[in-house]
């Protein structure tokens, strides 16, 4: 894990190395909870590959079982049945190389917005000598000036932000995003969109995002995957090749997303 | 468009206030009402005679030290002009006029008129009196106190601190020292003491127990109950940028919980204090408490008013010092209860 981080001196640290995105395997996938002692199926077979630097959203009704697959990936959880393979090799637990964003940011309320960013380098000890990545990646997200700020003191957006330097501060090589920009208001969330999009092109890592908003997984990847109702299994794939920087009013987006509320079930309103 | 005289006189500039008028204006009014009320008091001690029956020896010093208290506070409010701490001062002057209208009354109902019976309710200046006379006992009382108090507190805290955090974190810990806590906590501390007494070699030994015991039931349930309640995420979080177990205890278990931490050393600083009193009261031949029993028992009720003014000024004082280590350690934390 160290060795994603060796960074070149002579190159900006967030800046794409060839590459550097992990592919994303998941094969025959199954998980269910116990719930009153009984199985409650979440996942059924769900097999999927993320290519290196591909950005995958994943859509699908709310309570479908898509954080579940979020959570499996990080390595948060074991799956029941199946195997999910980073890189070739098993996830066996969480790993720095692969940082999820969640929908609510979780900043340390106890902690500046400095040294939250800096979480994952102290968590391995790794604060002493990339201690530049910090300032870096705060500027990066546009937070540069808040060092010192307390996450009560941020707004919704910019804790978002935040949350989204903790990540990128360790380099990724596939950030997994659980609605990152579900609780923004509007506006926020349509900046961000943008910003993420900048980010994921610069720092080439590979990304998985999980989001009921068919026009964000349309603007941002390349790549939509829908899911069933619980349990979840894969009812669809919509490649999206448009290029970037994407226009949101490109009429070849709006053919997609009816295609994509076609395999909702929701084209009855279109 | 013309300036009319309605226009001009609305733009011109606003006449300033000086501003060293108009902030302490306040300040001279309360000051000086303050001053002229201790002043008062400082003339109803001096001019008035004691009943014939009494021998107060320190009437006329209590009534200078009035006055000299009188003289300082239109002095402190002169040096208010400069020093923005002492401004801060004048949110008390409504009090200061109220202690000294209870002063007053108190003085003219014990010593003056001889109203309230003897000696159970003795005037301010057989207070003052034990305070000068017998202060080189009063100040062993209160190092001896507070070096019990100390030994004991810090030794409860921090046994109640790693049990907490040890029962919120560990589930095989939890299982052999949740029910122990459970049984024995709610056990008054004091209901022990019968029993440490013989069982410890000093009646030292023993008090420092009692109070540590006191201490640690609430340090070591609200630690508990503190880590225990951390947000799950957070450990998510922690965990995917690659946290071992143990940055995830003391990075992230323990400063979310450092709240409810507070809360229980809060809790135990007041069980403590009673426990220290009881236990010097019975045992240990030293200490305030010691110094009350003492007192009561040769009748010397100014001795016993001295000590308690004494030991409410200490247990204050502990308390904010508490509640200043808090609020700079959670500055973080917003709507901090004041105290």
């Amino acid at each position: 894990m160290v060795a994603t981080l060796a960074l070149r001196k002579d190159r900006h640290p967030f800046d794409r190395a060839a590459a550097r995105g992990a592919t994303l395997d998941v094969r025959d996938v199954s998980h269910h909870f116990e719930f009153k002692g009984q199985p409650l199926p979440v996942l059924q077979r769900i097999s999927l590959h993320v290519r290196a630097g591909e950005f995958v959203a994943l859509l699908g009704p709310s309570g479908c079982g898509k954080s579940t697959l979020l959570r499996l990936v990080a390595g948060l959880e074991p799956p029941r049945f199946g195997r999910l393979l980073v890189d070739g090799e098993v996830v066996e637990g969480p790993d720095p190389s692969r940082v999820v964003v969640f929908q609510d940011p979780t900043l340390y309320p106890w902690r500046t917005v400095w040294s939250n960013v800096a979480l994952g380098l102290e968590a391995r000890g790794l604060l002493r000598s990339h201690r530049e990545r910090v300032g870096a990646a705060l500027e990066l997200v546009g937070l540069a000036g808040f060092e010192n700020a307390h996450p009560h003191q941020l707004s919704g957006g910019m804790a978002q932000r935040a949350a989204l330097a903790r990540a990128l501060v360790n380099d990724p090589r596939l950030l997994i995003l659980d609605e990152p920009l579900g609780k923004l208001d509007s506006l926020t969330r349509i900046a961000m969109q943008g910003e993420l999009v900048a980010l994921w092109q610069r720092a080439g890592f590979s990304a998985l995002m999980v989001t009921h908003d068919v026009e964000e997984a349309l603007f941002l990847a390349t790549r939509v995957i829908v899911l069933s109702e619980r349990p979840a299994h894969i009812k669809a794939e919509v490649v999206n090749d448009r290029p970037y920087p994407r226009r949101r009013g490109d009429p070849h987006l709006a053919e997609l997303r009816r295609e994509v509320f076609a395999h909702l079930g929701l084209d009855a309103t279109w | 468009m013309s300036d009319t005289i309605v226009d001009r006189v609305e733009k011109a500039p606003l006449p300033t206030i000086r501003p060293w008028f108009g902030a302490s204006s306040r300040l001279w009014i309360g000051g000086l009402a303050a001053s002229a009320a201790w002043t008062a008091v400082a003339l109803l001690t001096r001019l008035w005679p004691d009943t014939p029956e009494s021998d107060w020896a320190q009437t006329g010093g209590l009534a200078i030290a009035f006055g000299a208290f009188a003289v300082l506070l239109p002095v402190a409010t002169v040096a208010g002009l400069w020093s923005p701490m002492l401004r801060k001062l004048q949110r008390s002057a409504p009090w200061l006029i109220v202690l000294a209208f209870f002063f007053a009354a108190w003085e003219a109902a014990t010593a003056k008129l001889g109203l309230l019976p003897m000696p159970f309710f003795p005037p301010p200046q057989a207070i003052s009196e034990v305070v000068v006379d017998d202060w080189a006992r009063l100040a062993e009382s209160v190092v001896a106190s507070v070096r019990l108090l100390a030994g004991g507190y810090v030794l409860g805290a921090a046994i109640g601190f790693v049990a907490g955090v040890a029962i919120g974190w560990s589930r095989a810990i939890g299982y052999w020292i949740h029910p122990v806590l459970r049984f024995i906590g709610p056990l008054p501390a004091t209901a022990w003491l019968p029993l440490a007494f013989f069982v410890f070699p000093s009646s030292l030994s023993a008090s420092t127990f009692l109070i540590a015991l006191a201490t640690g039931f609430p340090v070591a349930v609200l630690t508990w109950s503190g880590v225990a309640g951390v947000n799950s995420a957070y450990y998510d979080v922690a965990r995917t940028l690659g946290a071992s177990q143990s940055f995830l205890v003391l990075k992230v278990a323990i400063p979310a919980a450092m709240p409810h931490v507070f809360v229980g050393l809060f809790m135990g600083l007041g069980n403590s204090f009673a426990v220290l009193v009881v236990a010097e009261m019975l045992g240990v031949k030293s200490g305030l408490g010691w110094y009350l029993q003492w007192a009561q028992g040769w009748a010397a009720y100014a001795n016993m008013y001295a000590a308690l003014l004494i030991m409410a000024l200490a247990c204050s004082g502990l308390i904010t010092l508490l509640f200043r280590l808090r609020d700079r350690l959670l500055s973080w934390q917003k709507g901090l209860v004041r105290w």
